[in-house]
């Protein structure tokens, strides 16, 4: 109920009603996306993106950007610590 | 899938650990005062357990399960409101699957299905309307349960049911809310937190501005986290650099699903269709003010409560019941005198023995807290 699950929006089926089809890892499900449509993401728009579903409701389209640079701080994490290890154990002497 | 897998990446949660021992060991924490952090969501709790989270950390840090499973902070006598409207002859009573075994005083909902009440797990409130639609000589209550996760959809699908003209569908609505729930903790006497992990899918609905009095006047950090490995370990990361560094904040881990300004039409729905409630009682918490919502008189046709004579009494959680210490963080699931023996996830006593995001049922789930010298 909670946590949700992610889905792509792959058609619009009730413009009136905000129900589109979504695809969850390969099933099909009516979703309502009332709450992904605004100003800047008409009806139509939301057709390709993927959206955190819950209870049936796309409550959230997941940024691909905002994951993207998640994901890019945690790996240069590593990078500057393998840096570090490798400062620390150079045979410099 | 999207955004699962790579967050649950082996090697950056090493980086990650690396760098949460490093802060821990220079924050040189005395053994017997650990930094306690509270995930406040059921969903955190749930990740904590499945991937084993807790037993990855080093000592000084402690993690306590908090009060946000919708179902494990349902009191006795709202399952026994439930009970007595799908009992109700020619009502067909729909609900999510969790709050099926939840114990009332006399029954639980699966209970009562047994007994001959007709009973209808759905996956969501927009199947519970379909219900009604295609049963139109019946009364169909759903069970609005949850806090402001699934709030919209149930006003959504209530907002639908008007649009339609649908008479047989009401709710019973029993959502609750985060933040007041946060600010009774944080004024418990017994408060020992030295920051939380936010709940990320509240947090995608009302944003991160309602948390704020948290960092000001309680002077506790918080950050927002999703709900994979790499995001729980990353927010405690956060949550540490914080305290290094002296800073109090509300800091957004889960960037790629939370907006600063929450989620504005879901907002909307919610506010046209419910108003605050005086007080709610939660199961182990008892009565917190404002803490819960009932529909606005505009929908009272859609309003179970009003509908159907709802018993709405008040009965005390069982006594051998630690659920309430366990939810504030003042005893771990194992130091419950009933866990495990009078209360098991086959027979639950207590409502955090029952979902799934409930602390007891998570520790009986996965093997109760590993020896931490065990884990390299």
């Amino acid at each position: 109920m909670c946590l949700g699950i992610p889905g792509r929006i792959i058609k619009i089926d009730d413009a009136g009603k905000m129900l589109a089809t979504a695809d969850v890892s390969g099933v099909r499900r009516q979703v309502n996306i009332a709450c992904i449509v605004d100003a800047e993401h008409p009806l139509e728009s939301c057709v390709g993106d993927w959206v955190l579903i819950h209870v049936g409701f796309a409550m959230s389209r997941i940024d691909e950007a905002e994951a993207a640079e998640t994901l890019r701080i945690l790996t240069e994490l590593g990078e500057a610590q393998q840096e570090l290890d490798a400062m620390r154990n150079s045979a410099a002497e | 899938m999207k955004y699962l897998d790579e967050f649950r990446d082996s090697a950056k949660a090493g980086f990650l650990l690396k760098e949460i021992e490093g802060l821990t060991a220079a924050l040189s924490i005395p053994d017997d005062r650990p930094l306690h952090f509270m995930e406040v969501c059921g969903g955190h709790t749930h990740s904590i357990f499945r991937y084993g989270v807790e037993g990855m950390l080093p000592r000084g840090i402690e993690l306590v399960h908090g009060p946000g499973c919708p179902v494990c902070v349902l009191p006795i006598g709202r399952v026994d409101d439930c009970v007595a409207i799908a009992e109700q002859p020619g009502v067909i009573f729909a609900t999510f699957g969790d709050a099926m075994r939840v114990p009332g005083s006399r029954k639980s909902l699966l209970q009562a299905k047994a007994d001959g009440a007709d009973v209808r797990m759905v996956y969501s409130p927009m199947d519970a309307l379909k219900v009604a639609r295609t049963n139109p000589d019946r009364e169909i209550v759903f069970f609005g349960l949850g806090f402001e996760t699934t709030m919209p959809s149930t006003a959504l699908t209530i907002l639908q049911a008007e649009a339609d003209g649908v008479e047989n569908f009401s709710v019973f609505c029993n959502h609750i809310t985060i933040v007041p729930t946060i600010k009774a903790i944080l004024d418990s006497p017994d408060l020992r937190l030295d920051g939380f992990i936010g709940p990320g899918h509240v947090s995608m609905v009302i944003g991160t501005a309602p948390y704020e009095f948290i960092a000001r006047y309680y002077r506790k950090p918080m950050v927002i986290a999703g709900f994979e490995p790499l995001d729980i370990l990353q927010s405690i990361w956060m949550l540490l650099r914080q305290i290094k560094e002296g800073r109090v904040e509300i800091e957004n881990q889960y960037a790629r699903v939370v907006q600063e300004a929450g989620n504005a039409p879901a907002l909307r729905a919610v506010s046209q269709v419910y108003e605050l409630r005086e007080f709610c009682e939660w199961r182990g918490l008892g009565s917190i003010d404002h803490s819960g919502v009932r529909l606005r008189d505009a929908y009272a046709r859609f309003d179970a409560e009003r509908k159907f004579a709802v018993p709405n009494m008040k009965i005390a959680d069982p006594e051998a019941c630690q659920c309430g210490e366990v939810l504030r963080g003042v005893i771990k699931p194992v130091q419950c005198k009933a866990f495990g023996a009078a209360c098991t996830p086959e027979s639950p006593l207590g409502a955090l023995m029952v979902s799934s995001e409930g602390a007891c049922a998570a520790y009986y789930q996965y093997g109760r807290l590993k020896q931490r010298e065990a884990i390299p």
